[in-house]
């Protein structure tokens, strides 16, 4: 952990963040739908969000960085639905105080708008529901029409 | 869903589809067993469709029950805004199960979360209708004996065809060869494709519905292939009789071959088929009573099992 810091602090020096989270390797085509499910439209603090940056992993990538917010948990992993190998670093003080990995969930609560037309959820007040049927794709199924769709296709609520 | 709601086929496991089955086939035996005194079940027919109405109408009726409803929404609360889950609780009020047909897809899903009464799905939409299933899978049981190791061809639109798709799903348990004999813009869809592919379920894909797949298929399952389908009309001009069944195609088909459709038929079947004892539509559709008769009592909490054994005796 401590080896790592050293180069973390490098990266993150651009713009310079006290405390707050820094969402890493988000995909340059979903970097804004990132933005929708972090709510951060209606956040008051300072935001920083970069997009086609070079690298290694994804060619480009989109970063946020988010100045004294941190997300629960179940906020975060619900960036998995468009950027499943996103990188979550927690900074306190100047440092990164802790790495994260995010995790697809089973299953997708709201968030998500079911393309179908048909659908119930578009014609009735009800949340949505997805399974997610493959992880490593990032492919959901609709629980109530069936519709299938990949996390390139998601439209965000 | 905590009772025996039926949604989708997918709700239901191996098992309980054999029993369905073979309770099916005590109630062709027995059709007017009056399992359902007292009880009254409603049929909410959102999006109207009079045969499967009646299908399910007449088995709730042999089986002693009453029957509550609508058959066109345009006559409910539901044309003066009414939400569906409004709608359900309503209802809910008066009957021991529901059974709805809907023109939106997801439903009777929803209908299942909003109420404690058991619901069956009638169709909705382009999604489910499970009852359709199990009556197919009881027309193919019936017809050859079993449901194990067939050779089954589905023919016609199965893009769209949620019919097919349900059958695919539903053999799974039974070791079937499939062929899908479809055109270019109606072919199977590869989510499954790959759904075969995981359960280990051989099949191949064919353009042309040749005399070398009618002759070695145990069911050859017809379906309608709709102009509306097609965003190219020449195409269907193209492809609309070439998945279309004659009489005479069928001289050197298996003697066991029986030819399922879920009807309505338009040109896809000839009328010179319906008179070949490999024509088997029509009491295809029959068998639709006994499979809801059996989904009725399952829906309702009554043992198929105890039925089951009763037809030994
Ligand atoms: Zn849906």
């Amino acid at each position: 952990m401590s080896a790592s810091h050293t180069s973390n602090k490098k990266s993150l020096a651009v713009a310079a963040l006290r405390n707050g989270t820094v969402i890493d390797h988000i995909p340059e085509s979903t970097l804004f739908k990132a933005v929708r499910i972090l709510g951060i439209e209606n956040l008051q603090t300072a935001v920083t969000i970069g997009n086609n940056l070079e690298s290694s992993k994804l060619g480009k990538k989109g970063i946020i960085k988010v100045s004294d917010v941190e997300f629960d948990e179940n906020t975060l992993n619900r960036i998995a639905i468009v950027a499943p190998k996103a990188k979550i670093n927690i900074i306190r003080d100047y440092e990164v105080t802790e790495k994260r990995e995010v995790v697809l969930p089973d299953r997708i609560l709201g968030i998500v708008k079911c393309p179908n037309p048909k659908c119930i959820t578009n014609n009735e007040p009800v949340q949505t529901k997805f399974d997610v049927i493959d992880r490593e794709h990032v492919i959901l199924r609709c629980h109530y029409c069936g519709r299938a769709l990949t996390s390139q296709d998601a439209v965000i609520e | 869903m905590g009772n025996n709601s039926l949604v989708s086929i997918a709700d239901i496991n191996k098992a309980e589809i054999l029993e369905i089955l073979e309770a099916a086939a005590y109630f062709e035996a027995h059709p007017n067993h009056k399992l359902l005194d007292g009880k009254v079940v409603a049929t909410l027919f959102f999006e109207p469709s009079t045969r499967t109405r009646l299908s399910f109408e007449t088995a709730v009726n042999r089986l002693g029950g009453r029957v509550i409803g609508f058959s066109d929404a345009g006559t409910t609360s539901t044309s003066k805004g009414e939400t569906l889950k409004d709608t359900i609780k309503m209802v809910s009020n008066y009957v021991d199960l529901i059974i709805m047909r809907h023109f939106i897809e997801g439903a009777a899903r929803y209908a299942t979360e909003v109420t404690d009464i058991p619901v069956i799905n009638a169709g909705d939409g382009a999604n489910q209708h499970p009852s359709q299933t199990l009556l197919d899978l009881y027309s193919i049981y019936k017809t050859q004996g079993t449901l194990n190791d067939l050779n089954i061809t589905l023919v016609g639109d199965l893009k769209y065809g949620r019919t097919v798709h349900s059958l695919i799903m539903a053999m799974q348990y039974f070791n079937p060869t499939f062929r899908f004999v479809a055109c270019e813009e109606l072919k199977m869809p590869e989510e499954y494709k790959q759904f075969c592919r995981d359960k280990g379920i051989t099949f191949t894909e064919e353009t042309n519905f040749s005399k070398d797949v009618i002759d070695s298929s145990d069911i050859i399952y017809m379906t309608r292939v709709q102009r509306e389908r097609f965003t190219d009309l020449m195409e269907y001009e193209r492809v609309k009789d070439r998945y279309s069944l004659h009489n005479s195609m069928l001289d050197t088909s298996k003697p066991n071959l029986k030819i399922l459709h879920p009807l309505p038929r338009v040109n896809e079947i000839a009328q010179d088929v319906d008179d070949n004892p490999k024509a088997y539509y029509f009491q295809q559709a029959r068998n639709g009573l006994y499979a809801r008769q059996a989904i009725i009592c399952r829906a309702l909490g009554i043992d198929l099992s105890t039925i089951n054994r009763s037809s030994d005796c």
